[in-house]
């Protein structure tokens, strides 16, 4: 199985390769499957992605190989008078018990992954993430950093209808944002996620991590990547007008270089204090790995948006 | 067994009323089975219309055609419409058409009801769809309705809701009379092991529509009064909590889409053994089969919510259960392998789009086993990935088994063939572009393409154009059925006339009725022979 995956793995990248869509990006390079991405989540996602998808395809071969065989062999002309035969009770228990047994086949790995995912215990990092109408927010609070990332100035201007701008022309186009979250390489990020007005989702494929942010509700999740790179993601659940113009950035980058991003954004104004309270939750260690209710809600629903980029 | 047509004869008022008050006040079943179709039919390419401009829109990059705002507005309408007024109507009618006739009974229990049923369909759509000329347009928050964003919608989110209430009305009188007809109407000696799969589906979905239709409504209340009332149901500052809104939408949200395959699989059920000549393969384990995906479908809701942040304990519950769908799914798949083998297949259009549905449904199950698996279901949920899944199972899924089940029983209600080269024709066209529409949206999920947007990275740009191309072709090519049927329902001067049994595989009691079927049939119970329930006969294997 495992160098049956491997070879998979290389049909995946030859193929890519001769459609000629390998650039440096990860994104680009998993053109016609998932990444394998730069964190053990992603990794292990990738890989029961292939498992099952193997699965599924020696199922496929033997199930629609008989079918078409019959098609082919038992159609009037060749096999003129039918059977009869219309039940068999040993091959429906076998047929029943197989397909029960590759399923617990496929569970184990798969529950071991899940909590695995669900683990947000002793992260180096903490960051809240805040969905709003359509940008992110990102706070550190150990650091003292706020900011808002939103679309890029070049997408922006090319999006709406009739800009007069062809979209190719625009570098990473939907996919740029302003102000890029920055992580530490190789240190756990612990992601605190929600919304200021209605859900959304924030996932970036490289990393593995999809949670959607609720309004009142705190999500966790956490990444650990372990390649200095920039990835990208958008969200993924629809929030309205400008749900497509709502890209992330993650820029993975050296313990160096990382210090040395916090002292500028400080210089660039986007420090704040954070509160005791928002100190204390982001050191604090939970054990929940789920949604939890936060300590306190928006004020009410928000009034309806009516612009965003491509207005 | 020989059909008593000289009955009616003597009596008046039993055939149809004429001119346009027939089809008003008509109590028929036949009448009503026809106005569903009708209806779902026009609802068919209302929908398509709007994938259209989807589609459209998706050709390339940047936005050529509409806003991102209207580009949502047609995102749920799309799926509005095609689920409550192309899928369900087209299976009620179906129901409507055969279920009588397949145990015997005159017509369906309740007429009146079955009337008032259909006439709510017109006016619920007419209420939905006028929401896209209210000020603010249609909702933007696809069809799942998701608060808080939804309740962001203008003024015509009460007409929307108003158009769900009555569409939960409707599909929930159509499934009382089916299950009453279908447990009190059968023949007699027509026991319900002998009944044909069709009816044994539907007496299944039946139960499921009763069951959660009225969650659905449920839901859509609390938005209403969370909206307009001040109640806090999904409002968390008002201790609410936006969550509880998509738990109870996927408790009936899930069932819902065994409501759209369950009737699909008794219409593969009736198909396949005809053009294979040999009974239904494993008639009690199929009739076991979906019973066992109506129950599991009660206890899966929460897989579209692997991504909430729900316990682990829940993740990893509704994780197990949803794999195990797979098992009764297979038996039902590898039963209608087993019905043609050592058959003696011939491949008319019914066959053509059963067989299809098999494969292609299929592949819609593999998907669906694959994001099964809930820690993988992080990288495909909300992306194009779920896109490709759903619609192969509901387009080659559901909507083949419905042009199936019309090519195969039009000759009975018409009494005329269709053009067999026309609906080869149709076949191949649906069957090859339906893929180029689909396929690649698999691999667009994969590389990172989330659903819902208007407008998309660059890389995504080759395949979005290959699907829109299908999906033009696909949506031209069922003008062909279209003109296939209207030749046999309307222009039926000339044409080829089907016989009493239509096709010489074929069985059960539908086909002891003359072609086209009379307006009223079995008036008096017809008996039941064992030559139309082969599934009872012992195995000569």
């Amino acid at each position: 199985m495992l160098t049956l995956k491997r070879a998979a793995g290389r049909a995946v990248a030859t193929a890519a390769g001769i459609a000629g869509t390998a650039h440096a990006s990860l994104q680009k390079d998993a053109f016609w499957n998932l990444p394998s991405g730069v964190t053990s989540l992603s990794r292990e996602e990738y890989g029961l992605h292939m498992m099952a998808f193997w699965v599924v395809v020696v199922i496929g071969v033997l199930v629609f190989g008989t079918m078409f065989y019959s098609l082919f062999a038992h159609r009037r002309s060749r096999h003129p008078t039918p059977s009869n035969f219309h039940e068999n009770t040993t091959v429906e228990v076998i047929w029943t018990i197989i397909p029960f047994l590759i399923l617990v086949g496929m569970a184990i790995p798969a529950a071991a992954t899940l909590i695995h995912a669900y683990d947000t215990r002793n992260a180096d990092l903490t960051i809240k993430v805040t969905g709003v109408q359509w940008k992110w927010e990102y706070a550190y609070p150990e650091q003292g950093l706020q900011f808002v990332s939103g679309l890029d100035a070049a997408s922006t201007r090319a999006a709406p209808l009739d800009s007069g701008v062809d979209p190719s022309s625009v570098p990473d186009y939907l996919r740029g944002v302003d102000h890029p979250m920055v992580v530490p390489v190789g240190e756990k990020i612990r992601l605190l996620i929600t919304s200021a007005d209605v859900d959304h989702g924030w996932w970036v494929e490289d990393l593995g991590v999809k949670k959607n942010a609720y309004p009142g509700f705190i999500n966790e999740a956490w990444f650990k990547a372990d390649r200095i790179g920039t990835y990208r993601g958008q969200c993924t659940v629809l929030c309205g007008y400008g749900h497509g113009y709502m890209p992330i950035v993650v820029k993975v980058v050296s313990q160096q270089d990382f210090k040395g991003w916090a002292a500028q954004m400080k210089h660039d104004g986007f420090g704040y204090t954070p509160s005791a309270s928002e100190l204390a939750a982001v050191t604090s260690d939970s054990d929940a790995g789920a949604r939890t209710r936060a300590p306190v809600a928006p004020a009410s629903t928000p009034a309806p948006a009516t612009s965003a980029a491509g207005d | 067994m020989v059909y008593a047509d000289t009955h009616d004869h003597a009596h008046g008022g039993h055939g149809p009323a004429t001119g346009i008050m027939r089809w008003i006040t008509t109590t028929n079943h036949k009448d009503l089975g026809t106005l569903y179709l009708w209806f779902s039919m026009i609802m068919f390419f209302i929908g398509g219309l709007f994938s259209l401009v989807i589609r459209a829109e998706l050709y390339e990059p940047g936005l050529q055609f509409v806003t991102p705002g209207f580009y949502n507005e047609m995102v749920t309408l799309h799926a509005l419409v095609m689920i409550f007024g192309g899928i369900m109507p087209a299976f009620t009618g179906l129901a409507n058409w055969m279920v009588p006739m397949m145990v015997g009974a005159p017509d369906m229990a309740l007429p009146r009801v079955n009337n008032w049923g259909f006439w709510i369909l017109p006016f619920a759509f007419t209420l939905m769809l006028s929401s896209l000329f209210l000020p603010g347009g249609a909702p933007q928050s696809g069809w799942t309705l998701y608060p808080p964003v939804v309740l962001q919608t203008g003024p015509s989110l009460p007409f929307v809701i108003f158009a769900i209430h009555l569409m939960g009305i409707s599909s929930i009188t159509g499934a009382i009379n089916v299950v009453v007809t279908i447990l009190n109407l059968r023949a007699p000696g027509m026991t319900l092991m002998k009944m044909p799969m069709f009816v044994w589906s539907w007496l299944v979905t039946g139960y499921l529509l009763i069951a959660v239709m009225p969650a659905l409504a449920g839901a859509v209340t609390m938005l209403l009064t969370d909206k307009y009332f001040g109640t806090s149901f999904f409002n968390p500052a008002g201790g609410g909590d936006p969550v509880l809104f998509e738990h109870v939408f996927w408790f009936f949200g899930h069932p819902e889409v065994y409501i759209m395959i369950l009737p699909a699989f008794g219409i593969i059920s009736a198909i396949i053994p005809t053009f294979s000549r040999k009974p239904l393969f494993g008639y009690s384990s199929m009739v076991y089969a979906i019973a066992a995906i109506a129950f599991l479908s009660f206890i899966v809701w929460a897989h579209h919510m692997f991504a909430d942040g729900l316990p682990l304990p829940a993740e990893m519950f509704f994780m197990f259960s949803t794999m195990l769908i797979a098992v009764p799914t297979g038996v039902k798949i590898f039963n209608w392998i087993a019905t043609m083998w050592r058959g003696s297949l011939t491949f008319e259009t019914p066959m053509l789009f059963a067989v299809a549905f098999v494969f292609l449904f299929s592949i819609g199950g593999f998907s669906g086993l694959m994001m099964a698996l809930a820690p993988v279901d992080f990288q495909y949920h909300n992306t194009y990935f779920i896109v490709a899944h759903f619609h192969y199972v509901l387009v080659p899924g559901a909507l083949f088994a419905i042009i199936a089940a019309i090519y195969y029983w039009i000759p009975k209600w018409t009494g005329t063939m269709y053009n067999e080269t026309l609906g080869k024709i149709h076949f191949w066209l649906s069957a090859i572009f339906i893929n180029v529409v689909f396929f690649p949206q698999h691999f667009l999920g994969l590389a990172g393409m989330p659903r819902r947007i208007p407008d998309y990275a660059i890389q995504f740009t080759d395949l979005n154009k290959i699907s829109t191309i299908g999906a033009f072709v696909f949506f031209a090519s069922q003008f062909i059925f279209i003109y296939n049927i209207l030749r046999c329902a309307l222009f039926r001067k000339g044409m080829a006339k089907a016989s009493a049994r239509v096709w010489d595989g074929a069985r059960g009691l539908e086909w002891t009725v003359p072609s086209p079927a009379p307006y009223h049939t079995f008036e008096d119970p017809p008996e039941v022979d064992d030559h139309e329930v082969p599934w009872l006969e012992h195995s000569a294997t």
